[in-house]
């Protein structure tokens, strides 16, 4: 078993230098994810030449599938501009006609509940079950109630 | 010699035996044009900048391999002589590919990449909205389809000329660069011919000529907005028409087609 080399160690071509960059030379390292997950703050020892790649912020997006329904969260996705978040989500979400209106919003600002705050968020709606309509009687042939 | 055979030379046969042969070289200029393209966007598949720019070439590609479908299917109906798509895409040699050299240009960086997607789609869009009309039925419905597509297909190009035009330093001098090493083959698309001309004047083509300014003055606006300077050519590369191609056509012919010739016939 050899030592692990950094990467950047491996990596032909230098920032800045104009020779041709081989396909295949990409930075490899996952970033974000499903879910509106912060990316900054992440230490990260990236060689400057991926680092390029690296600045295209995180997108969140919402697709409606049809007229009349909400927007629904879709997945995310790496766009340099809001614009071509909107068409990278075209190509990513709805190839198989699954939409006909797309939302984009930037990640970083989107603010989230706590995991930590699970239980004091969520936890005390789950004996109040008057909450339901559950306790009315329903007059005989009343439809599109 | 009796009646029959009399009013069957009576016929103008000859000239429809050519009108068909000039169809069936026309729906192969055009599903060529867009099977090598194909072709090409399909090599940046893993290979782009990002996970997204691949999805977004594969799809432009997948869009660009359907409309040679067709085109070739239609083709080879016309034809007449038993050839599918398939055989005209794999056992078709060189000499006997009608697209034009640009399309078959090795991908380069994604500068030269977007520079021609530029041009050819903005191209593309011109031809099929104008052969939307066309009095071939099939040719008409093709152009349909496919003008939607390479309206996207645009649209990419013009978002990516902007913003490396416009970006940085680097990525300026790459589309520039890209630009340059495209223009001698861009004159080649905008050529009319005998062929073109004839079955434009029946309503069945369109004129290449004729999309030259449309075509031009969209892709002059975008390169402005881009910041990129106006580029000049003296020298003008042509032949893809008539066969005759430049040297990367061999090597994409080789990689396209060898799988279906070691292994004829193969399904999967």
């Amino acid at each position: 078993m050899s030592d692990p080399q950094p990467r950047q160690a491996a990596q032909p071509g230098t920032p800045g230098s104009s020779g041709p960059r081989p396909h295949g030379d990409f930075d490899l390292t996952a970033e974000g994810g499903h879910g509106a997950v912060p990316t900054d703050g992440v230490p990260t020892q990236q060689a400057p030449a991926a680092a390029a790649r690296r600045d295209w912020p995180l997108w969140e997006v919402f697709v409606r599938a049809k007229r009349g329904l909400s927007h629904v969260h879709a997945g995310s996705l790496h766009a340099p501009d809001a614009d071509m978040a909107v068409r990278n989500a075209r190509d990513l979400y709805t190839r198989r006609q699954e939409g006909v209106s797309i939302w984009v919003v930037p990640a970083a600002h989107i603010t989230a509940s706590s995991p930590d705050e699970k239980d004091a968020f969520f936890d005390p709606a789950g004996d109040k079950i008057y909450r339901h309509p559950t306790f009315y009687t329903v007059p005989e042939g009343v439809e599109h109630l | 010699m009796n009646g029959f055979e009399l009013s069957e030379r009576s016929r103008p046969i000859g000239r429809m035996d050519s009108d068909k042969s000039q169809r069936v070289a026309y729906a192969l200029r055009l599903g060529d044009d867009a099977l090598i393209a194909a072709q090409r966007m399909g090599e940046w598949i893993a290979a782009a900048p990002q996970l997204e720019e691949d999805v977004a070439l594969g799809n432009i590609a997948l869009d660009l391999l359907g409309q040679a479908r067709s085109l070739l299917s239609y083709a080879g109906q016309l034809e007449g002589a038993g050839r599918d798509e398939d055989t005209l895409a794999y056992f078709r040699d060189e000499r006997d590919f009608l697209n034009a050299q640009i399309f078959e240009l090795a991908n380069g960086d994604f500068g030269f990449t977007i520079a021609r997607l530029l041009v050819t789609s903005t191209y593309q869009f011109e031809l099929y909205r104008r052969l939307q009309a066309s009095t071939d039925d099939t040719l008409a419905a093709v152009a349909a389809k496919a003008v939607k597509e390479v309206d996207y297909h645009r649209d990419h190009a013009t978002q990516w000329t902007l913003r490396l035009g416009d970006g940085t330093e680097e990525s300026h001098r790459r589309i520039q660069q890209g630009v340059e090493d495209v223009w001698p083959y861009v004159a080649e698309l905008f050529e009319s011919d005998d062929l073109v001309a004839s079955l434009a004047a029946e309503g069945i083509a369109v004129d290449p000529a004729t999309l030259r300014e449309p075509a031009m003055s969209y892709v002059d606006s975008v390169l402005a907005e881009a910041t990129l300077p106006q580029t000049e050519t003296s020298v003008h590369h042509t032949g893809g028409r008539r066969g005759i191609h430049t040297e990367q056509m061999g090597y994409l012919l080789a990689e396209m087609q060898h799988l279906a010739r070691s292994h004829p016939g193969a399904q999967w």
